[in-house]
């Protein structure tokens, strides 16, 4: 009976101090970020690392969620003979959802893993603490750039993945469904507002690459130097920046659509 | 040199970026609908502006020529006060009238303006003085209810009796000011 309540006590106690010690950890993540804009090449060098190498998965999955969703929505609004709305829905259902959100997880697994293990390597290679030797704070040398380049890649990625999912959910509506084009633009253009809802997509694509790269980084940095302890820390990255990102919707839906 | 492509490569990146932005913004919302033409803005009330929305069309003959801005009660006629702006290149003479419509049978409503026939036109501010409300359904199924009640003959059913009151203010009077 005691050891269960010590052991009730231990977890508590351990689930704080985790927190507390993520909770500094992203203080100091945001204490050293601007200082990474003196050494901008290294953002732009994790630019392309991040942003722009995972433009192919990001381009390739936002088509293919357009045709999908065009289809489906197709079927689903014929019998209300409501098919020029099609464009509406899907551009709303990307712009204010599945953009930010599909995109986020797609980058948690594509570059949120590639940050943890290049980190959790560079742990186990020792070569954050030769950097601490050398008076290099390996904070503001390895984890503000990457930090940098994660939150102003994933804005641009999920415009990019909800516009090319336009595109896509236009080719099979208009082009091979035979959806009026001109209704088709129109609704959509009369409907979805420019603040409301691209605008606060991307406040909520901002918001995740914060939680996806700061997750990264932190599984990272806080690996056991073992091949396991990367292993472990890389499977701890995609889940909780999944979790994290899917909770965080919920929150920042209800906060910023309840009253439309 | 290697740095140089990857400098370019993060500038087609940040540029993809800005054109998808552009895209979204102008062909697949609502930002070119703020175009920078010039608007001038008109008040008109109305007893009853049903389903009216912000940013609804304000339309003529069909073309849509503004948006309603606002839309507030009025506190000494207990009367919707709806503002709406209207592109500068349309005017419509001072006695033009105002109707709230709806697009199809389970459309949207919009304000719906036909010009009237005076030499001077709306300025900046104006008043419409001649509206018509929106129709509102329970208004219309009241009167309906009264009519057929009327028709009979006979002393309606106890819940005809309430049918009067809505017939009276009925949908598609006019308004008086």
């Amino acid at each position: 009976m005691i050891a269960f309540v010590n052991s009730v006590g231990q977890a508590t106690l351990r689930a704080f101090a985790a927190l507390g010690h993520a909770a500094y950890f992203a203080v100091d993540l945001a204490r050293f970020t601007p200082s990474s804009l003196r050494r901008f090449g290294l953002v732009v060098d994790q630019i392309y690392a991040i942003g722009y190498r995972s433009l192919t998965i990001i381009l390739a999955s936002g088509f293919a969620v357009g045709c999908v969703l065009a289809l489906q929505m197709y079927y689903a609004l014929v019998p209300f003979g409501a098919a020029e709305s099609l464009g509406l829905v899907v551009n709303l259902s990307l712009v204010r959802e599945l953009g930010p959100v599909v995109t986020a997880l797609l980058f948690a697994g594509r570059a949120g893993t590639a940050l943890t293990a290049e980190i959790g390597l560079m742990k186990a290679g020792e070569q954050l603490s030769a950097m601490e030797l050398m008076a290099v704070d390996p904070r503001s040398r390895v984890l503000a750039p990457r930090f940098l380049a994660g939150i102003v890649s994933m804005p641009i990625l999920a415009i990019l993945y909800s516009a090319i999912g336009i595109l896509g959910a236009w080719l099979i509506a208009v082009e091979l469904i035979g959806v009026d084009p001109a209704n088709f633009w129109s609704i959509m253009q009369s409907k979805v507002d420019i603040t409301r809802d691209v605008g606060n997509g991307i406040v909520k694509s901002f918001v995740f690459g914060v939680i996806c790269t700061g997750v990264a980084l932190y599984q990272g940095y806080e690996t056991q130097a073992t091949p396991e302890g990367v292993a472990y820390a890389t499977t701890r990255t995609v889940v909780f920046s999944s979790l994290a990102v899917l909770a965080t919707d919920f929150i920042l839906t209800a906060m910023m659509f309840s009253t439309s | 040199m290697a740095k140089k492509s990857t400098e370019t490569l993060v500038g087609v990146f940040v540029l993809l970026g800005i054109i998808a932005l552009a895209f979204l913004a102008l062909k697949a919302a609502n930002l070119a609908s703020f175009s920078a033409a010039k608007t001038y803005t008109v008040r008109a009330r109305f007893d009853n502006i049903g389903g009216l929305k912000k940013n609804a069309p304000v339309r003529s003959a069909g073309v849509s020529v503004g948006q309603v801005t606002s839309i507030t009660l009025d506190k000494n006629t207990y009367q919707g006060l709806v503002t709406m702006k209207i592109n500068e290149s349309v005017q419509f003479p001072v006695d033009s009238s105002a109707k709230i419509l709806t697009a199809g049978l389970l459309g949207d409503q919009y304000v719906g303006i036909e010009p009237g026939s005076d030499d001077k036109n709306l300025a900046n501010g104006d008043l419409i003085k001649q509206t018509q409300s929106a129709i509102v359904l329970e208004n219309l199924i009241g009167q309906m209810i009264f009519n057929k009640a009327a028709d009979s003959g006979t002393a309606p059913a106890p819940g005809a009796s309430l049918a009067p009151a809505p017939a009276a203010s009925a949908a598609a009077s006019g308004s008086k000011k």
